[in-house]
C-alpha cells in the first residue's frame, strides 16, 4: 500500500528513503472527536509499532508461511496419506504442525492481545473523563435508547470477538463507554489505516456503491443492525442527510459512546437503539427504505443469521433494500491455502461464526427470509478513505487475510 | 476507577480459550519478548522526538548526535554500561555456565533433607 509522501516534492533530498516508503501511516493522522480518548506519545508509538507488526506479518512472513505450505506441508500430507488434502480444516490441521504456521500464528495472535492491552490501558485510565464527556453530550438525549433488560445471546458472551474483553457490551461502572472507546481508537492497528481517518472506509465503500448502482434509490429511513460506535453508519447518515439513520447494536457503552461520536462530528441525523438484531419488534413492519449491516454476520450465529434475515424481509418496504457487506465467501475455486488462512480468525481469534458463516449459502438464505431470488443484489467493494492519508484498499497487493477492506456485498430487493 | 484496577482490566483474558502455537513455555516467553520488542520501539520514538525537538528549538545541530565522540573517560563509562547491561539480560546464560563446571552442586531441598536427618 502507499501512503501519499509527496515523493516528488521539489525540496525532498536525493535518495530520501521515506519517497519509498509503504506502509501504514503514523496515527497522529487519525480523526478525532470529542469522546475519542486522549493518547500521549507512548501511546501513539505504541499503535504505530502494532500496525507495523501486522503490516511485517502479512507482507514479509505470510510468504514464507505459503512457500513452507507448498513446499511442506503439501507435500508432508500427500506422502502421510496418499491424497491430496480434501478441504480447508485438513489444510489448517495440517499446517498447525509447520514451524512457519506456529510462529506466524503465534506472533499474529500476540500483537491482537498487545492492541487489547494497549488500547484499554488508554481508554481505561481515563474511563470517567470520556464517559462524563459522552454522558454531557448524550444524557436527555431521545436519540439514545438503551433497554439494560437486554440479554446478551451466546454468540456474543461466550467467546470475546477478535480477543477483545468484555466485548461490545461490557461495562464497568454506569453510564461507561470504555469498550466503545478502546474499540474506536485501537482499531487502526489490525486496519492499518485502511478504513481511514474515522474507521468509517466500510460506510463510504457501501454509499458509493449505492450511488452508482441504485442512482435513483432516496431513502427515508435507514437501518444499520450491529453498528457499534457507527462507524460505517455514519457516512449513509451523511449521504442522505434527508435521511432518518437508526443503528441498532447489544452494547450500550458502543451506543452511548456511538451517539455522542456522531454529534461531535457534527451527524444529527441518526439514533442508537440498544436491541438485538434477532427481534426488532419496536419497528413496525414496512418501517425502512434500507437496511445494513457492515462485517456483522460473522459475529451470529446460524439461527440468529436466519431470525436477522427474515427481520430485515419484515422490516423493509416495498422496493426496500437490504445490504450485507463481509469478508468473501469461501468457494471451490478458492484455494485451500486461502481458505485455510481465512479460517485462522475463527479458531485462533475468537470469531466462532466466521468459518461456518463463510460457506453458507447466503442467496439459499435470502430466499428462505422471503426475498424473491430474483432480487438477489451481489458486488464488490473496497474501503474508501482520503488517499492523501491514507493506503488505498484498491492499490494494496498485501493480503491480509480476512482483514483488508476488500469486501462483498449481499443483498436484496424488497 | 482505581489505578490497579485499570492496569487489571487493561490486560484482561478475553473470554475464550488461549490457543497456543508453539511449546507453551517458548510461547510464554516470546509474548513477553514482543511485549518488550514493543517498548523498546515505543521508547526509540520517543528519544527520535526529542532529537528531533532539540534541533527544531537550536539547542542540537544537525548531524550532531551522529557526529558525537565521547572523551576517553564518557567512552569508557558508556562502554562499561554495555558490558553490565549485557551481564544483566544473560544472567541465566552465566549461572547455567557456572553450574556445568560446579562438580557436587546440590539442591536446596537435598541439603534440608540431609540437614533434618543429621541427628
Amino acid at each position: 500500500m502507499k501512503t501519499s509522501q509527496t515523493p516528488h516534492s521539489p525540496d525532498a533530498p536525493v535518495n530520501d528513503p521515506s519517497a519509498a516508503y509503504d506502509g501504514p501511516p503514523d496515527y497522529r493522522v487519525i480523526g478525532r472527536h470529542a469522546v475519542f480518548p486522549q493518547t500521549d506519545h507512548d501511546e501513539i508509538e505504541r499503535i504505530n509499532f502494532l500496525a507495523q507488526m501486522n503490516r511485517h506479518l502479512a507482507a514479509r512472513v505470510v510468504p514464507g508461511v505459503k512457500a513452507a505450505y507448498d513446499n511442506r506441508v503439501v507435500p508432508g500430507f500427500e506422502a502421510k496419506h496418499g491424497r491430496p488434502l480434501a478441504n480447508r480444516h485438513e489444510a489448517r490441521k495440517a499446517m498447525l504442525e509447520d514451524p512457519a504456521f506456529q510462529t506466524w500464528s503465534a506472533l499474529r495472535r500476540m500483537t491482537m492481545e498487545q492492541r487489547q492491552q494497549a488500547g484499554r490501558w488508554t481508554a481505561l485510565r481515563q474511563a470517567e473523563r470520556i464517559a462524563r464527556i459522552a454522558a454531557d453530550l448524550t444524557d436527555g438525549d431521545e436519540r439514545l435508547s438503551l433497554d439494560a433488560s437486554l440479554e446478551v445471546p451466546r454468540y456474543v458472551s461466550a467467546v470475546d470477538h477478535h480477543c477483545m474483553p468484555g466485548s461490545y457490551h461490557t461495562e464497568y461502572f454506569p453510564g461507561d463507554v470504555t469498550n466503545g472507546a478502546n474499540y474506536d481508537h485501537g482499531g487502526f492497528v489490525t486496519t492499518s489505516g485502511l478504513l481511514g481517518k474515522y474507521s468509517d472506509g466500510g460506510g463510504h465503500a457501501v454509499v458509493k456503491w449505492v450511488q452508482r448502482n441504485l442512482p435513483d434509490f432516496k431513502p427515508k429511513k435507514i437501518l444499520e443492525i450491529g453498528g457499534t460506535v457507527g462507524h460505517s453508519s455514519l457516512p449513509l447518515a451523511q449521504a442522505f442527510p434527508e435521511a432518518e439513520m437508526t443503528i441498532v447494536d447489544l452494547g450500550a457503552p458502543v451506543l452511548r459512546y456511538g451517539l455522542a461520536r456522531a454529534k461531535s462530528l457534527g451527524v444529527d441525523n441518526v439514533r442508537f437503539v440498544q436491541a438485538s438484531g434477532e427481534d426488532l419488534s419496536g419497528f413496525a413492519d414496512a418501517s425502512f427504505d434500507w437496511i445494513q449491516t457492515t462485517m456483522f454476520l460473522h459475529e451470529l450465529s446460524t439461527r440468529a443469521l436466519r431470525n436477522i434475515f427474515a427481520e430485515t424481509r419484515r422490516l423493509l418496504k416495498p422496493g426496500g433494500i437490504v445490504l450485507h457487506v463481509e469478508q468473501p465467501q469461501y468457494a471451490p475455486e478458492m484455494p485451500l491455502f486461502e481458505q485455510a488462512m481465512r479460517d485462522w480468525d475463527a479458531f485462533y481469534n475468537n470469531e466462532p461464526f466466521w468459518s461456518r458463516m463463510h460457506e453458507m449459502d447466503l442467496d439459499a438464505e435470502m430466499v428462505v427470509a422471503g426475498f424473491d431470488k430474483e432480487s438477489i443484489l451481489h458486488g464488490g467493494v473496497f474501503g474508501v478513505v482520503d488517499r492523501e492519508l491514507f493506503p488505498d484498499a484498491q492499490e494494496d497487493d498485501t493480503e491480509d487475510f480476512g482483514r483488508k477492506a476488500a469486501w462483498h456485498v449481499i443483498g436484496a430487493v424488497a | 476507577m482505581s489505578y490497579t484496577e485499570a492496569l487489571n482490566l487493561a490486560g484482561a483474558k478475553p473470554a475464550g480459550k488461549r490457543p497456543y502455537f508453539l511449546d507453551e513455555q517458548v510461547e510464554r516467553v516470546l509474548a513477553i519478548t514482543m511485549t518488550v520488542v514493543q517498548e523498546l520501539a515505543v521508547a526509540r520514538q520517543r528519544v527520535d522526538t526529542l532529537e528531533r525537538l532539540l534541533q527544531a528549538k537550536g539547542v542540537l545541530a544537525d548531524g550532531e548526535i551522529d557526529a558525537f565522540a565521547p572523551g576517553p573517560v564518557a567512552s569508557a563509562e558508556r562502554q562499561m554500561w554495555n558490558q553490565e547491561y549485557i551481564a544483566r539480560v544473560l544472567r541465566i546464560v552465566q549461572q547455567e555456565n557456572e553450574a556445568a563446571m560446579q562438580a557436587g552442586d546440590v539442591a536446596s531441598g537435598d541439603v534440608g533433607d540431609e540437614l533434618a536427618s543429621d541427628a
